[in-house]
């Protein structure tokens, strides 16, 4: 490819919708929150991740979910269980461990899938609502 | 290919560009052609709508998520008509004479730049708020450093009718913000300088740019184009690269130029930042009001600045360590947090630098070294004091394990807050301060350009923004980067005659 040509990209869709079991139960233990959220909060709040997805490489949509797969099936060797069969006391101990893990490879990408949960999450109105957050354009008139 | 004509290009709009745009409005009521090339769109006042993830990916490289090579660090910049400058919170310091001293560029000198950024900082209305402006978050700041035995300075702001939406960094909704885009670059503009957005840099040729302009994407905000899609090469007797400390190594990398460049891409460095946040018993005044009214310099000591800041939910929550009961229990009391940024002042080091990849697209490599731990170790310590001693029940620091510190363990802070917790890819860090990789200096053997942004070598060609540094900067840089382009300016005018081929 020559040098300054667009950069490839794949359909915006659907990383989420292939990883979607151990995605969601990483997603409850991430924002305890999400666990409240019904199909439709689900669907608002991965629309919300694939969208900001959409401009990313290919490879490195790939690797996050390729990530959440290593996740889940490291949650298997370890447990014997599926991320989502796991009680979720003992899915945050798991979870922890990759959040502290030796490997910095580990950390990054947990730290990036917990991002997207956050964004999926806090970066929508309801859940920027559901803490308080109530900043508008009008600023200190608004609060007089 | 489409083929244009322009006595000079330059190649970015933001502090450096719009700057220099302005500063040669006088060749252009002369007659001289000069064009800005913007890679961002023009935004419309009511784009500005402070929503944090709309604004976000409408505004910033990569939606504010740009990583470095190792992905351990967001560096934010922005693509815009006034590029970062409708991003920033407006805080407007002059270069310290120690740093200036210490880049030791020839023919720089400290009194002769800060005389510069002072006439911006009169032209952009720069003045401290007024006490009924200043809201609990920074008052709780002001007033815990001085109990705690830190030196709490006001900054100057650069806004004219600011009303507190505290939205800065996602583009002020109020036109308050007088960055390039509501100052420079409109007085460019009635001078004759023709801006136009939406137009990528590809590359410089010989005394051209190849440039792609882009469609308005469907339902995106900002105008469209000036220019009908498609690719231009547009010859110019003088190009300046104003892309920015990411862009311009990046632009120059892969250009073809006509002399080599060893120190390109090189030098490169940030003040790597992360966020503080502490917990209040009540609510305090924090989403309203300017953000950012006070910092706390110790980088001459210590190699860090403390400042007030205040983010929105997204970014709190990713930057808060940790998930699960204990991060929410943070989030849901957002009313009672207040915050601090924290930023190392990093110096140059081997190894960091912008290079590009296949594509063309930049690279940054930065790493972390430990003399950075070190000052964001002190920064975070001096932070949980200035927090506890403003009230703070409970404070969340990112090098202390487990990361919540309650105010009994003020005496522990030393301890509790270590360089053993500090672990990249846990925390998140971030960068706006992006600065080198066209570093000014003597000659080809240790920098890229002379003290007036000539690329060594290559007479037709300058730079004009952050990438100048040799060094970090120690303080917010957009003043010091209006400064420098001034002088990018007055070198340009002085040697106008014998560069521009003139069609008049």
């Amino acid at each position: 490819m020559r040098r300054g040509a667009p950069p490839p990209t794949i359909r915006p869709a659907m990383l989420l919708e292939s990883v979607r079991t151990p995605f969601r139960a990483l997603a409850e233990s991430v924002v305890p929150e999400t666990s409240r959220l019904d199909e439709s909060g689900w669907e608002e709040l991965e629309r919300t991740i694939e969208g900001a997805l959409a401009s990313k490489p290919v490879k490195l949509r790939r690797q996050l979910g390729l990530l959440i797969r290593a996740i889940n099936w490291l949650s298997v060797l370890r447990f014997g269980r599926r991320l989502a069969r796991l009680d979720p006391s003992r899915r945050t101990r798991f979870l922890s461990s990759i959040q502290d893990s030796r490997i910095r490879l580990l950390r990054v990408g947990f730290w990036g899938v917990r991002t997207l949960v956050f964004l999926g999450y806090y970066g929508g109105p309801e859940g920027a609502a559901a803490i308080g957050y109530g900043a508008t354009p009008r600023g200190w008139e608004a609060r007089r | 290919m489409t083929e244009r004509e322009y006595d000079v290009v330059i190649v970015g709009s933001g502090a450096g560009g719009g700057t220099v745009a302005q500063e040669l409005g006088s060749l252009a009521r002369e007659g001289a052609r000069i064009l800005v090339l913007e890679k961002g769109p023009k935004f419309l006042d009511e784009d500005f709508t402070g929503r944090e993830l709309e604004m976000a990916s409408a505004l910033y490289e990569d939606g504010g998520g740009f990583l470095t090579a190792d992905r351990t660090i967001s560096l934010a910049f922005a693509n815009a008509y006034g590029g970062s400058t409708v991003v920033y919170t407006g805080t407007s310091l002059t270069a310290p004479e120690r740093v200036i001293r210490r880049w030791g560029v020839p023919g720089l000198d400290h009194a002769d730049l800060v005389r510069r950024s002072r006439r911006f900082a009169d032209q952009n209305g720069v003045h401290f708020l007024p006490e009924e402006e200043i809201n609990d978050n920074n008052r709780l700041f002001r007033e815990g450093a001085a109990s705690a035995g830190y030196r709490a300075e006001q900054f100057p702001v650069n806004v004219r009718g600011c009303k507190g939406s505290s939205l800065c960094n996602l583009g002020c909704p109020n036109a308050a913000k007088q960055g390039t885009n509501r100052v420079q670059l409109p007085n460019a503009e009635k001078s004759g300088v023709e801006v136009v957005t939406r137009a990528e840099a590809l590359r410089i040729e010989d005394r051209s740019v190849v440039v792609r302009v882009s469609d308005k994407p469907p339902g995106s905000k900002g105008e469209p184009s000036p220019w009908p899609v498609g690719e231009y090469r547009i010859r110019a007797g003088l190009i300046v690269a104003s892309a920015g400390a990411v862009g311009t190594p990046a632009l120059l990398l892969r250009s073809s130029l006509p002399v080599t460049l060893p120190r390109l891409g090189e030098g490169f460095t940030c003040h790597a930042a992360f966020i503080l946040v502490a917990e209040h018993e009540r609510e305090i005044v924090n989403f309203v009001g300017h953000p950012k009214s006070y910092f706390v310099d110790r980088a001459e000591e210590e190699r860090y600045v403390l400042e007030t800041c205040m983010y929105f939910p997204f970014t709190t929550a990713k930057n808060l360590v940790g998930f699960g009961e204990d991060h929410s229990r943070f989030m849901r009391a957002y009313r009672r947090l207040q915050m601090i940024l924290v930023l190392a002042c990093d110096r140059t080091v081997p190894g960091n630098r912008v290079t590009i990849d296949r594509q063309g697209r930049p690279i940054v490599h930065y790493r972390i070294t430990p003399e950075v731990v070190s000052a964001l170790v002190a920064a975070t310590r001096a932070s949980a004091k200035i927090f506890f001693a403003g009230g703070a029940l409970r404070v969340h620091a990112p090098s202390a394990d487990p990361t919540v510190l309650e105010r009994t363990e003020l005496g522990r802070v030393e301890e509790r807050i270590h360089e053993r917790h500090f672990k990249t890819g846990k925390m998140s860090l971030s960068a706006a301060h992006l600065m080198g990789g066209c570093a000014m200096g003597r000659s080809v053997g240790d920098s890229v350009t002379d003290s007036w942004g000539r690329v060594h070598g290559i007479p037709w060609l300058r730079v004009a923004d952050a990438s100048l540094f040799p060094n970090a900067l120690e303080i917010n840089p957009y003043l010091t980067i209006m400064g420098l382009a001034d002088r990018v300016a007055e070198a340009i005018r002085e040697d106008a005659p014998q560069l521009l081929r003139r069609r008049r």
